[in-house]
């Protein structure tokens, strides 16, 4: 379970996170949500290090993560598909997942999760010996989850998994998240695409300028009369 | 799968050996004394082949853009030549400081003869290889922390520095000032001769491929292993590749502590080529023409760097050497023809090579990826 307690983070004088609290129970799947800039992204580059904190604690199954390298917190179950994808564009598709496993050792273990990525994604097995840079957009958001899975985590970060892809697509990706925590990862989503994170999501928090405003489950949130208003279209 | 790696393994072992023999065969069937040109094409261009893929694995699959190549020669050249000069030959070579401070050869130190001089000279060039990673080691501290251009200059600052410290006179003891360190065994010491001193084996073109083959390979299996991967991710997103766990500031030293060895063992090697080793050859000019090189060969490909090196160096060693003699035809004087065209020339084709080859000959493609394509398409 992580846990994260009054987080606070700038860069340089501006505040992105003004002491934010929450948790991410084990086996669900927790949703962020809120506009540009409210700290979403800030809130997941913390978790893993690439950013540094200013004050604040965040907690894996009772470990501070705070202080500690980047490597040390990819290795103790925590993966990132981080926001636009980014693929390694001229590696092929295969070496993308075998350096998501790059703190791995176990070579068999290996072999057996690039199949397991496989049988998720069987479209990523069709283009195996494909330079990454020449997927698809779709394809390649496939990939960075895969390549997130391939370090074997506990814990599954998706930076906006939806981002400029085709909504029959977004259907496809959000159905694999579903089925990757059926098997155990915990997922901690953030999204814009408000009304598909909600559905999917056990537990929500709302966004706004560095302070959580809002946090239920997500057919809670998803009734709420704010959060239609702000970011569902109230139409919608 | 795997079977059909170790076959290409295989086949790439084959033609390597193929190669070497056919040097040897070359050696000694033409007369070296009438073909000087194809000799030193061929040495200089094993020699360039190396320091440009030690480049190729910094610039091309690691994409830290450094120019520090040249001094990282230098540092090899001077350590192999201080350390393998006959003590009985110090001071003539030292004789405007009486003398060298360093007073031991490493083949004399290992029992002198045939094997002394193998094993001395590979532990020298080891060696230099050595202290080029060690110094690389240090100035990487501060000056990794520099992206693209930024690093670019910083490298190329420290290569100017370093020419500047080794033609130092307190150093002269050492160094010998920014006089030449010769008479150190250089690739000719190779040849194997009978007792009258006639050459029965002509092996120094052959030592000069084998030594270079080595090194090359070493960084091939070095670019295919995990960190060879780790170092393509850095290249291509260093975010994501932090976000896998990857160590940038561990790898990145890595990289280029690994580059500056190939380049010291290279630069020993230079001086094996030259018979001598002096510090104002190791310029700026230099790492120009390894960059040159690289960018030909096509950024991000071995063989490729290979290629490009042994072109470049007949080139501009041999196949043009005919554009700087003033030529008479029937008493006609040929127009142009004179001393500085060869480079008028050969910039020109540089040009074109570079208009028509916009990734450079090889692209990031290797030359059994070729062969490979060739045959998916037959599959077909």
């Amino acid at each position: 379970m992580l846990k994260i307690e009054n987080l606070h983070v700038s860069y340089g004088g501006i505040q992105a996170l003004r002491g934010i609290s929450l948790e991410v129970p084990d086996g669900k799947i927790v949703t962020l949500i809120g506009a540009n800039g409210a700290g979403k992204s800030t809130t997941l580059r913390t978790i893993t290090g690439l950013v540094k904190a200013a004050s604040g604690s965040i907690q894996w199954n009772g470990e501070e993560l705070l202080g500690k390298s980047i490597d040390k917190i990819v290795g103790s179950g925590i993966a990132m598909s981080p926001e636009g994808r980014r693929v390694f564009a001229d590696m092929s598709v295969l070496e993308n997942l075998r350096i998501g496993a790059y703190l791995r050792k176990d070579k068999e273990e290996i072999e057996k999760d690039v199949q397991w990525v496989y049988s998720l994604f069987p479209r990523l097995e069709e283009r195996s010996w494909q330079l990454a840079g020449t997927l698809s957009g779709g394809e390649q958001q496939m990939l960075a989850v895969g390549r997130a899975l391939m370090s074997r985590p506990k814990l599954m970060m998706l930076d906006e998994p939806s981002l400029g892809l085709a909504p029959l697509v977004v259907q496809d990706i959000f159905s694999i998240i579903g089925e990757i925590n059926k098997q155990g990862v915990t997922v901690l989503l953030i999204e814009q695409n408000a009304n598909m994170a909600l559905k999917i999501a056990d537990l929500a928090y709302v966004l706004e300028t560095g302070n959580i405003t809002m946090s239920g489950t997500g057919a809670e949130l998803l009734a709420n009369e704010k959060v239609r208003e702000a970011y569902l279209g109230k139409n919608g | 799968m795997k079977k059909t790696i170790s076959k290409s393994t295989w086949m790439t072992l084959l033609c390597t050996a193929a190669l070497l023999a056919l040097v040897v065969l070359l050696e000694n069937v033409l007369d070296p004394n009438k073909n000087i040109m194809v000799f030193t094409a061929l040495k200089k261009g094993a020699v360039y082949a190396l320091v440009a893929v030690s480049m190729n694995l910094l610039n091309g699959f690691t994409g830290l853009f450094s120019l520090g190549q040249a001094g990282f020669m230098l540092l090899g050249a001077y350590t192999y030549a201080i350390l393998t000069i006959p003590v009985a030959q110090r001071d003539a070579v030292y004789y405007i400081y009486n003398g060298s401070a360093v007073n031991f050869s490493l083949p004399e130190l290992f029992g002198g003869g045939a094997f002394g001089l193998v094993l001395g000279v590979v532990a020298a060039l080891i060696l230099g290889g050595c202290v080029a990673a060690a110094v690389a080691w240090l100035i990487g501290l501060p000056v990794l922390r520099l992206k693209s251009d930024y690093l670019a200059i910083a490298t190329l600052g420290f290569g100017e520095i370093i020419r500047a410290v080794f033609q130092w006179d307190k150093l002269g003891p050492v160094t010998n000032g920014a006089n030449a360190l010769k008479n150190f065994p250089t690739f000719s010491n190779f040849n194997i001769q009978n007792a009258n001193g006639e050459t029965v084996l002509r092996l120094s073109t052959f030592t000069a491929f084998l030594l270079a083959g080595i090194c090359i390979a070493v960084i091939v299996l070095l670019i295919n292993s995990t960190y060879g991967r780790a170092f393509k991710a850095i290249r291509d997103d260093e975010v994501a590749a932090e976000a896998m766990g990857i160590n940038l500031s561990k790898h990145k030293r890595l990289a280029f502590v690994i580059s500056s060895f190939f380049a010291g063992v290279g630069g020993g090697m230079f001086a094996m080529f030259a018979n001598q080793a002096q510090a104002k050859t190791f310029t700026t000019a230099m790492t120009y023409e390894i960059l040159l090189i690289v960018v030909i060969g096509g950024i991000g490909s071995v063989s490729g760097s290979c290629i490009a090196a042994f072109l470049y160096v007949a080139a501009s060693e041999w196949w043009l050497r005919f554009l700087d003699a003033e030529t008479f035809v029937g008493g006609f004087k040929v127009p142009l023809l004179r001393n500085g065209f060869r480079m008028v020339v050969f910039s020109v084709v540089i040009m074109i090579v570079v208009l028509f080859f916009r990734r450079g000959i090889m692209g990031d493609k290797e030359l059994p990826d070729l062969f490979k394509k060739r045959r998916k398409e037959k599959a077909k």
